[in-house]
């Protein structure tokens, strides 16, 4: 897989070669969220969290010069920071009042953008430079698409690593326990809610690098970019994909964007057809698309598990 | 003194409004257990049918919003026939199909009457009202009008067999079933009442408010804030938590702007929330 990305950029135009990085950016978005879905939080702030992390980095590298390797960790650290802060008073709430408050959150995040023109530059938004990743090498120039893209790579399956590590270690099964069975988790001795903020903190930190790379390559960030919209995408990528496995999210990040520059004539109507499709696949493909192979009749890991439970009634 | 009443009369105006909104949104939740995004997409279609039938065909004023408050309902109606009957009670389904449902309002609302134009509603009732200071009948329409729709809301849960029925299903569905309320037949119902009360609100707002597709954005923020604090599916404690940040809206605003009234807002309940998990009214006491 990792061989395929790397020979891509050679073989597509440059226009395909943009398309890709900023899938990759949605790949770790949309995996980022699955870390905080697998404790049964649906955060409607993630992606102003990835906002945190754009604005964070263009506000370092811009006015301080900050070079790219610290800023990229240090702004994903705002961002864990943001979303640590928000987790606390949503650390108890279930269901609906979870989805409600995130927003609530994310909106006045993004609310404190517009309203407070310095440092953040109102609806203007803020410009960013290009990734300055040594202080003083010209050959290497990150503006361009193609070394900016192995950049992304790099930055990308880095990223995919750790969260894949996280997803099937300990912490992570102690997510996943809180999601299907809160009340065994807790009389385990397991203290749920610190949990569910060490989810939160972790998704909003990889957030805010898919902003930080989101951001460079765009030059220029703006607070409509991390609006409501923008979630809508990220919501359907991971019901799409299905979020009970590590590859959910990402299959339904690439799906849908291939069906969405399919669509770009009709760029104005993709924010129905999304609605659309969210829906249809809530009604007739309720695990995503990660489920279709049990579905049809393929034995997978969902297999035993199915079974498993029958035994268990 | 004129200060104080002045910003009386304000409050007493915002609270209408949210009151107005976020009931209707609280009701939906308590029977079918949906967050539905979509209020506030309803809310911008009442606005929008007013400015058709009253700007554009010059109907009455009150004609134009009671067939907006029957449009949207019927809009909620059909959309918990298509969408949220399918989630069968499941929060997040049905909280992630009404987000589906909010663009695809949106996009069939640009694609019909444009984006970019301004939607300019005339004041039906332009006249200077002197009363603890100054504002236009306009505006000060929506509070009686706001008293006259819950106070009906009200009689009717209260009064009217299958208003009770509906409160029975939303305490225990399945006791209510039992006694011949369908839980279906609820939802239904509940899902009209409630849209129809976003109609109103979009209705009697569209000359004050400016029209556009994304004006129910800033409103369901607001709704939500609201029902959080007033515990959802709690009618009278989303009342009284319109009632609160009406005024502390209005106070905000007052002195500083809006925008930091949104923030102070979120902030209150982010707080609240940390303290009191399960809102300011606690959700048993109904």
């Amino acid at each position: 897989m990792t061989a395929v990305m790397i020979a891509l950029p050679f073989v597509v135009s440059g226009y395909k070669v943009d398309f890709l990085t900023m899938l990759m950016v949605n790949v770790i978005l949309a995996v980022s969220f699955r870390v905080i879905t697998t404790t049964g939080g649906w955060s409607l702030a993630h992606v102003p969290m990835m906002g945190a992390g754009a604005y964070a980095t263009a506000l370092m590298s811009g006015n301080l010069g900050i070079p790219f390797w610290f800023s990229m960790p240090l702004a994903g650290l705002v961002a864990g920071l943001i979303g640590l802060g928000i987790s606390y008073p949503l650390r108890r709430t279930e269901g609906f009042a979870f989805f409600v408050a995130s927003f609530a959150a994310g909106e006045a995040l993004r609310l404190c953008w517009i309203r407070f023109k310095i440092p953040f530059g109102g609806h203007q938004g803020l410009v960013v430079p290009p990734p300055m990743l040594v202080p003083g090498v010209q050959w290497l120039d990150f503006a361009e698409a193609i070394p900016y893209y192995f950049l992304t790579l790099v930055v990308t399956v880095f990223c995919l690593m750790i969260m894949h590590r996280l997803d099937v270690c300990r912490i992570g099964s102690t997510f996943k326990t809180i999601h299907s069975e809160e009340n065994l988790a807790k009389s385990m001795g397991i203290n749920t809610a610190r949990y569910k903020m060490l989810a939160l903190t972790i998704g909003s930190f990889f957030a805010g690098i898919a902003g930080v790379l989101l951001a460079h390559r765009l030059w220029a960030i703006e607070p409509d970019q991390f609006g409501f919209s923008t979630t809508l995408y990220l919501l359907v990528w991971v019901v799409f994909g299905g979020t009970t496995t590590f590859s959910g999210p990402i299959l339904g990040v690439v799906v849908l964007s291939i069906i969405g520059e399919l669509l770009r004539p009709l760029a104005d109507w993709v924010p129905m057809v999304y609605g659309i499709i969210i829906i249809l696949t809530l009604i007739f493909l309720p695990g995503g698309l990660e489920s279709l192979p049990s579905r049809i009749g393929i034995p997978k890991g969902k297999f035993w598990r199915a079974q498993i439970t029958v035994e268990d009634r | 003194m004129q200060f104080i009443g002045q910003m009386i009369l304000n409050g007493l105006m915002t609270s209408s409004f949210y009151a107005l909104i976020a009931v209707g949104l609280s009701l939906v939740f308590g029977v079918m257990h949906i967050v539905n995004f979509a209020h506030g997409e309803f809310y911008m279609v009442g606005a929008y049918t007013v400015w058709v039938l009253f700007a554009l065909l010059d109907w009455p004023f009150f004609v134009a919003v009671g067939v907006a408050i029957l449009v949207v309902g019927i809009l909620g109606l059909v959309s918990e026939k298509l969408i949220f009957r399918r989630a069968r009670g499941n929060v997040l389904n049905g909280f992630i199909m009404s987000v589906g449902l909010v663009f695809i309002l949106q996009v069939a609302v640009v694609e019909i009457w444009g984006v970019g134009k301004m939607k300019p509603v005339p004041a039906a009732y332009p006249q200077i009202l002197h009363f603890m200071g100054a504002t236009t009948w306009q505006r000060f329409i929506l509070f009686p009008a706001t008293v006259i729709l819950l106070g009906s809301l009200w009689y009717f849960l209260g009064n009217f067999k299958i208003g009770r029925a509906l409160r029975a299903s939303a305490e225990d569905p399945e006791a209510a079933s039992l006694y011949g309320m369908s839980p279906r037949k609820s939802a239904a119902l509940a899902m009209f009442l409630g849209s129809a009360m976003a109609g109103a609100a979009g209705g009697l707002m569209a000359p004050i408010m400016s029209v556009h597709p994304y004006m129910g954005h800033a409103v369901i923020w607001t709704a939500f804030v609201v029902i959080i604090v007033g515990g959802a599916g709690n009618i009278k404690g989303t009342l009284y938590a319109s009632i609160i940040f009406g005024f502390l809206t209005t106070i905000i605003t007052t002195f500083l702007d809006s925008t930091i009234a949104n923030l102070v807002n979120t902030l209150v309940m982010l707080v609240l929330l940390a303290i009191r998990p399960e809102g300011l009214v606690a959700h048993a006491e109904k």
